[in-house]
């Protein structure tokens, strides 16, 4: 296959690659290869090739792909789905969507790993758990989980560690929604955990370890927990309740009522529905637990001038650090809709979200009193949105005539209580109209009942609210200036604008993180999903609304097949973490139906991403690690020794391919034969997949289930960490233990859900189905082979300059390349920290900080940037070498250099005081000045003060000046920092210290 | 008498008493301490159980006890700043002290030389 020499507008792929035909001449002359077609053949091993040409239909052009999403979307129907469960329809204020939703500068940023350029996403995240923890009345709360169902799991997981309670059951209230109790049950089953439900007025609280209540109920009723919550007290263990963050706004918060955890879905806080997904699920606690919380955690911090700054937090609870035993093994969060949500909190306020709460308590308890005059009974006295009416033998009539009238409601089908029941959940975009067609739907009960009733109009007039009075809330919550500041278009406009300028996302620069292939997300590829064809549609909508949708997802999962090799497809899961451990349920229950019980160890080599542990731990599986060689690859003696101990219970090996070390390892079918031969499975890490799409495929060469993480390789973005998916492949003898879910039909699975969602995300697969019909196979190739040209380019640059760590066969890498920054260090002093900071002085986003390997950077260039940024980028890299150079002859200070002090910033720049040996020009500029320069917000954060003085919510600001006025950039340098953080005198602050490294028990070797 | 074990831990005896610590070494590897969970005292620990949780910024380690026994008080001052167990891990950077459940288990620490071989 030859590049393609004639550039043609109408192809899509001369847009989503990066260098040009004679550019692809030029790299591989400094690659040193004849042609590409060598240079691939050089850095795969021939015996992984795959055999036939990745064929997916011809390419499409991108009118006409938006014509074909056109064409689908109307074969959506999308309804007023009233059907509530957790998703409801609501108003996303058109600045937040324009402005951050379709704005690449916030969808397009990475996971704020590197704080100095990250701090408006940062203080975005930081509003939003200020937002939850001020709503569920608890002290802290998370920068988003993956769905309430998970959210619920994850505090289920929670609830074991901290409580003192030796019971080894989970109570449910059976007024959960039901894909919370069902996510619940598939995640308690591996762990040994007996998930009890029922109704909470006769739990045994000596029997539980914790417990879970909705509050309100999936029914809409509304109880007091507070009784129940003290008898789990009183015998050690912990209350959880999932609230509706919108009836917050009206009702006692759940930390007022004495729960321990608050989990919830923050959708109807402006997100779509998008037929199941993605939205920011909650999760909050009191101070006591902040150990325990799994996920991210932004905190407040201060820089080396003292001056507050944000950062993650207390990044040791996590998998990256702490492996199988972390808190979870979430990575990704769901930062795009967790930004959304705050945002819709900051523009509405506390006096707004209590609003627009009333708005919809009243509309509720306008359409409850229509449906009294009809003769229709309402059996709860206590509601905030949501009835639920037993219709009996005319609940088919009714759900009927409701369709007929374009609205879709509840079936409590499956409920064994009352299967007749109908519930209707109304929302802030229920009009008058609307719950006028409900009644038409209902019509009388009986003959006492009037079909004809009074009008909207009139009935409202009559009507108050069915909260409860003794769960109003009293106490006050968003108190912040944030949520007070930004009520103008106008001035909600420039904040977002102003949060986004601090950071650097690919609408800037190459962002070259090793693993995370930050690759284009093309703006064609996005607009789909703001269509309301594919957003309105509710996840339990009836089938025969989403024909296009089941289009899609058919000829997604078929595409994903032809790609992977295997043989069915689960686009279940909500993150490549989630795909992981999806993977392994479906190997446990493999092994368990066959009667193999003993099955559960899962070997994992050292060199693996942490979330594999963590998944390994999650699925019920015991991880035994297995070595790895001085260049990276798996050991293959020790391999053997351990399959061969372990034989009778080996359950799995997880691997990742290309090895995490970005090395096609030549081994791998050996690998994969020797598992195989001792009864165990394969799960292939498809994290790397953007190296093989269309050259070699998992399911050929090993693999038995996969995660494919199309927020990587299929250029769904990456949102400012998160949302991801990550589908799973498996080959035949695994499909029958693809995650079922309630509410699809279908065959039974010995495996649950694993998210709220049938389909996890489903409104973001528009993006990847999108990239795959733009690229078509012969172009998903092409990204894959100028993936590999654009890594080995980096590497032949930078060699000579830096040290690279692990080549594969013929001195190739596979797509991305491990340059070693651990030798200045003796000599300089110089950290890898030093450097990742330093390329933010010339304007560029790090590379991958010491994973796989503690002390280097990783670099991912994708096939996406051009030969032009890439040389950017090599020359940052050598002129930094140049610096160290200075700095090992002498020319330079050891402990003064622009290294150690970068990075630095405007006020840097202009502060009259400039006590450093070199010039400001050489500081501020180092690529020579430019109109184009990217202003750090904050200078170097400082980590260990953050981690010591633990900070998650905004801190309160000092003067009542307008909020706009921030303080990170109106400080001068000696002035008092915010109040509650210790005023630290210029060049005295600690230095920030190296990234987390994987860790061993104090084993020096891994915390270099 | 004075010893330590392969995880990077010290061991002052006194009498039936054994005070225990990180070393030097493993300070310096764990880089600034933010954080450090100690056992009540009563609680009992087998030999190499995991008696203890320290946290650097970029690394979280878990300490164990070096010998059975009971706990007979934890160093609260460690708790409050982690930084003495950085600035003096051999003093005030103390852990917890263990009444000692066999003696005979100290045997099979090292000493300090071994303990010094050990780091090169």
């Amino acid at each position: 296959m030859a590049v393609e020499t004639t550039f043609d507008p109408f192809q899509f792929r001369h847009r989503h690659l990066g260098p040009s035909s004679e550019d692809v001449g030029r790299m591989l002359r400094i690659v040193g290869a004849p042609t590409l077609d060598a240079l691939i053949d050089e850095a795969i091993p021939g015996a992984i090739r795959q055999a036939r040409p990745l064929s997916l239909g011809p390419a499409l052009t991108e009118p006409q792909l938006l014509g074909k999403m056109c064409d689908v979307a109307s074969r959506n129907r999308p309804m007023t789905s009233l059907i509530g469960q957790g998703y409801y329809r609501s108003h996303l204020p058109a600045v937040i969507q324009r402005n951050v939703l379709e704005n690449p500068a916030w969808y397009t940023a990475y996971t704020p790993y590197q704080p100095e350029i990250s701090q408006g996403r940062l203080e975005a995240l930081l509003n939003f758990q200020t937002m939850i923890a001020d709503l569920t009345g608890l002290e802290i709360a998370n920068a988003s989980l993956l769905d309430e169902a998970t959210a619920a799991a994850e505090a289920m997981a929670m609830a074991r560690r901290v409580s003192q309670s030796k019971a080894t059951s989970f109570f449910v209230d059976s007024d959960c929604h039901p894909q919370t109790i069902a996510v619940l049950q598939t995640r308690a089953e591996p762990l040994g955990w007996t998930v009890m439900v029922g109704d909470p007025a006769g739990l045994d609280a000596a029997a539980v370890f914790g417990a879970l209540f909705q509050y309100p109920g999936s029914s809409g009723n509304i109880v007091d927990r507070s009784d129940t919550i003290e008898r789990l007290h009183a015998h050690g263990a912990i209350a959880i309740m999932a609230a509706d963050p919108l009836a917050l706004a009206l009702l006692t918060p759940p930390g007022e009522l004495g729960a321990d955890i608050a989990v919830g879905s923050t959708q109807r806080f402006g997100v779509p529905m998008g037929y199941g997904g993605p939205h920011a699920a909650c999760i909050a606690t009191k101070a006591a637990y902040q150990r325990s919380l799994p996920g991210r955690l932004v905190g407040v911090s201060i820089d080396s001038r003292g001056r507050p700054a944000y950062r993650l937090t207390l990044q040791t609870r996590e998998q990256h650090i702490r492996r199988e035993k972390a808190t979870s093994n979430i990575c990704t969060a769901q930062v795009l809709l967790a930004v959304i949500a705050s945002m819709y909190g900051v523009y509405h306020g506390a006096d707004g979200l209590r609003q627009i709460a009333s708005r919809v308590a009243h509309t509720a308890a306008a359409l409850a009193r229509g449906l009294q005059e009809r003769g229709w009974t309402v059996p709860t006295a206590h509601y905030f949105d949501t009835i639920a009416i037993d219709a009996g033998e005319r609940q088919d009539a009714i759900m009927e005539a409701a369709l007929q009238r374009g609205i879709n409601l509840r079936r409590f089908a499956g409920d064994s209580a009352s299967p007749s029941r109908i519930g209707i959940s109304v929302d802030e975009t229920t009009t008058p109209d609307i719950v006028e067609k409900i009644w038409a739907a209902f019509g009388a009960k009986n003959e006492s009942g009037k079909g004809e009733g009074a009008s909207f109009a009139a009935i409202e007039g009559q009507v108050v609210n069915a909260l409860p009075p003794a769960l109003r809330r009293s106490s006050t919550f968003m108190t912040h200036p944030v949520f007070a500041a930004y009520r103008s278009e106008t001035e909600m406009m420039r904040y977002l604008r102003r949060l986004a300028d601090r950071d650097l996302a690919l609408d800037r620069t190459m962002i070259p993180l090793g693993s995370c292939t930050m690759k284009l997300n093309a703006a064609a590829e996005m607009m789909p999903l703001s269509w309301p064809g594919f957003s309105d549609l509710h996840p339990f909508a009836p089938a025969d609304q989403a024909q296009g949708y089941a289009e899609m997802i058919a000829d997604l999962e078929a595409k994903l097949i032809a790609v992977s090799g295997y043989d069915a497809v689960s686009l279940q899961p909500n993150s490549g973490a989630q795909g992981e451990y999806t993977g392994l349920l479906a190997i446990r229950a493999y092994h368990r139906a066959r009667g193999d019980v003993a099955r559960t160890i899962c070997l994992i080599p050292t060199s693996a991403h942490g979330t594999n542990p963590a998944s390994a731990h999650m699925a019920g599986m015991e991880v035994v690690a297995v070595a790895c060689d001085a260049n990276g690859n798996v050991d293959l003696t020790d391999l053997r020794a351990k399959a061969e101990q372990y034989a009778d219970r080996l359950a799995a090996i997880m691997i990742t391919y290309p090895s995490t070390h970005g090395v096609f390892e030549t081994a791998i079918r050996s690998i994969c034969d020797i598992v195989h031969a001792h009864g165990g499975q394969v799960y292939l890490d498809g994290a790397n997949l953007n190296a093989q799409v269309g050259l070699a495929r998992p399911g050929d060469y090993g693999g038995d289930v996969s995660h494919f993480n199309l927020h990587k390789t299929f250029c769904i973005p990456h949102g400012g960490g998160g949302p991801g998916v990550g589908p799973i492949g498996v080959k035949a003898h695994l499909a029958p233990y693809l995650p079922s879910h309630p509410q699809l039909s279908g065959k039974p699975s010995p495996v649950g859900p694993v998210a709220a969602a049938p389909y996890g995300s489903a409104s973001i697969l528009t993006i990847a189905w999108a990239y795959m019909l733009l690229m078509g196979g012969d172009g998903l190739t092409e990204a894959s082979r100028v993936a590999i040209l654009n890594a080995n380019y980096i590497a032949g640059r930078l060699q000579g300059h830096y040290p690279l760590l692990f080549h594969g066969q013929n001195n190739r890498v596979a797509h991305e390349c491990i340059v070693d920054m651990r030798v200045f260090k003796e000599t300089t002093g110089v950290t890898v920290d030093d450097i990742a900071k330093r390329l933010i002085d010339y304007g560029f986003h790090a590379p991958t900080m010491s994973f796989p390997v503690p002390g280097t950077l990783m670099i991912e260039p994708t096939e996406s940037e051009s030969m032009a940024e890439l040389d950017r980028f090599c020359d940052a890299m050598i002129a930094i070498r140049a610096e160290i150079r200075d700095i090992e002859t002498g020319a330079m200070s050891k402990t003064d250099n622009p290294l150690h002090n970068a990075p630095h910033s405007a006020l840097d720049l202009a502060d009259d005081n400039w006590p450093h040996p070199y010039s400001r020009m050489l500081g501020c500029f180092p690529a020579g000045a430019s109109g184009d320069k990217y202003w750090c917000p904050v200078n170097r954060v400082d980590n260990v003060y953050g981690d010591k003085h633990v900070v998650c919510t905004r801190p309160p600001v000092q003067s009542d000046r307008n909020e706009a006025a921030n303080p990170l950039a109106s400080t001068a340098s000696h002035a008092p920092i915010a109040p509650g953080l210790r005023n630290v005198d210029l060049g005295v602050t600690a230095r920030a210290s190296s990234p987390p490294a994987r860790s061993k028990p104090l084993d020096p070797a891994s915390a270099a | 008498m004075l010893k330590f074990t392969q995880e990077h831990e010290w061991v002052r005896i006194d009498g039936d008493l054994a005070t225990v610590g990180i070393t030097q070494h493993a300070q310096e590897k764990l880089g600034d301490l933010v954080f450090v969970e100690l056992p009540a005292a009563g609680k009992s620990f087998e030999k190499g159980a995991a008696a203890a949780v320290v946290e650097s910024v970029k690394a979280a380690s878990e300490v164990y006890a070096p010998v059975a026994g009971e706990i007979v008080e934890a160093n609260a001052a460690i708790v409050a700043d982690p930084s003495l167990v950085n600035s003096d891990p051999m003093g005030a950077g103390w852990f917890f002290k263990l009444k000692l459940a066999n003696r005979s288990e100290i045997d099979a620490l090292m000493d300090e030389a071994a303990y010094q071989a050990l780091l090169v």
